[in-house]
């Protein structure tokens, strides 16, 4: 991966799904992003942004992804407008989205925008002339959290070819593996992915990793498979997804990961998680050096910096 | 004298080889009838060397190729023939564009392009054109069925 690519120019750019990046430009995102680390640690401090005004438009509820967005822009020198809760809004009036983007738009440098709709980012960006980030769009796109995981198997494994990948638990309608998925298959990450059989990756996920030339292993043993992972990506898997208890109860409990689980597992496999947790991921494994779920959380932090820099045009 | 099932026209469109059955959808898509719409004959199920097939003449209209090409959605290998005093002045095959705007409906019911208050337009982007596919821009989903979701 090489740091300085000429002619990558970000500004003005919008960030809607992780398949608008090459791969490129995700090495070059990535490699901006470890740039950011101290200062989003705030061990440096420098106001690349100074002046600037981010539009926080949350029509959804988020903690990480909407908490992380805002100390990002606060670790810039930045600063942030917007709503957690659209109820205080116009929109309660019946206004449409694309008109409160208009006002957005003539109010800030950039918006950040979390809404229930698949594909109000797109949208959004339509009627901006300001760069958007998506910050997840129903249960679509949230390329974010796509180079935020990257981000985490980037530096902690150095890269993220060669490695051998499990996506764990909802695949069917977890947002965050849909993209993960394809991003992984972009650098050749060999790919597993184990669910229940009701909540397989769906066919055309697959065959976008079959169209980038991986194979992705499917199973619904996690047992089986988990000796030979670098990474393990566990999702949360939701009860209404299943008609009766029984059945989710079983299904839950094949997949929890704890300490006897991991005991024939690689000595520097990484855990991953996108939180919120409930009880797939037993408390025991918190302390331990495969735990990277909260590490994964912070990365959020510099990633999100680095696309704010790049698309206001900040210069590190 | 063989009988013609649809008269020749002097001046005008015909589409030919359309799969049979879907000459309404063609109609649909070149939104016909509209208030000023000239004769329109419409033949279905004719059959021909290669199999059954229908036929759409419009008289007294050229039809713009770019208007047309979206027809390919449904059928692909339609052919256009342009007449001029009962003569085959232009004849080509349709080409499906790379954008279709405001004629396929998103399978998808919660992506913001079905949204009424929204002022967009549904919009795909055609990702492989044999066998077609296309993907919503807005939500990224695929239709599995286009024929079915022709506005």
């Amino acid at each position: 991966m090489s740091f300085f690519l000429i002619g990558m120019n970000f500004e003005g750019k919008d960030i809607i799904s992780i398949k608008d990046c090459s791969k490129k430009e995700i090495n070059f995102i990535l490699n901006y992003a470890k740039k950011m680390i101290p200062y989003a640690k705030g061990e440096k401090f420098k106001d690349f942004l100074k002046g600037k005004v981010l539009s926080s438009l949350f029509f959804e509820p988020s903690t990480r992804t909407r908490l992380s967005f805002e100390s990002a822009m606060n670790r810039l020198g930045g600063r942030v407008i917007g709503f957690s809760d659209p109820g205080g809004t116009s929109l309660k009036k019946g206004e449409s989205l694309a008109d409160t983007i208009r006002m957005a738009d003539s109010y800030s440098d950039s918006i950040v925008i979390r809404h229930p709709q698949e594909g109000a980012a797109r949208l959004a960006a339509e009627f901006s002339d300001a760069p958007v980030l998506n910050a997840g769009d129903g249960a679509g796109r949230h390329p974010t959290q796509c180079l935020l995981d990257l981000f985490t198997i980037f530096t902690e494994k150095k890269q993220i070819e060669n490695n051998n990948v499990i996506l764990l638990g909802d695949l069917k309608y977890g947002r965050t593996v849909h993209s993960l998925a394809y991003a992984l298959s972009l650098y050749g990450a060999e790919l597993t992915f184990v669910s229940p059989n009701s909540l397989k990756m769906p066919k055309e996920v697959v065959n976008e990793c079959v169209e980038l030339g991986i194979k992705p292993v499917q199973t619904s043993n996690l047992e089986k498979v988990i000796k030979s992972a670098d990474v393990l990506y566990v999702t949360r898997i939701q009860r209404e997804r299943f008609p009766d208890a029984e059945e989710y109860n079983r299904v839950v409990g094949s997949y929890q990961i704890n300490k006897d689980l991991l005991e024939n597992s690689k000595k520097d496999l990484i855990v991953m998680h996108p939180l919120p947790r409930v009880t797939e991921i037993n408390p025991e494994i918190d302390g331990t050096d495969k735990a990277l779920y909260f590490k994964q959380a912070f990365n959020g932090v510099p990633i999100r910096m680095a696309l704010l820099s790049l698309v206001m045009g900040g210069k590190l | 004298m063989k009988e013609l099932k649809i008269p020749l026209i002097k001046n005008g469109t015909v589409i030919d080889h359309i799969p049979p059955g879907n000459a309404v959808k063609v109609l649909r898509i070149l939104r016909i009838p509209s208030k000023d719409s000239s004769t329109v004959s419409v033949a279905m199920n004719v059959k021909s060397k290669i199999g059954k097939k229908d036929i759409v003449k419009i008289e007294n209209r050229e039809l713009d190729p770019n208007e047309v090409d979206k027809i390919a959605l449904i059928a692909p290998k339609a052919t256009i023939n342009i007449i001029r005093d009962y003569e085959v002045a232009e004849k080509h095959r349709v080409k499906l564009p790379d954008e279709i705007v405001g004629i396929v409906k998103c399978s998808n019911p919660n992506c913001v392009s079905n949204k009424t208050n929204e002022p967009v337009k549904n919009r795909f982007k055609v990702i492989k054109k044999d066998p077609l596919r296309i993907k919503c821009y807005y939500c990224e989903r695929e239709p599995e069925d286009i024929s079915e979701r022709i506005i």
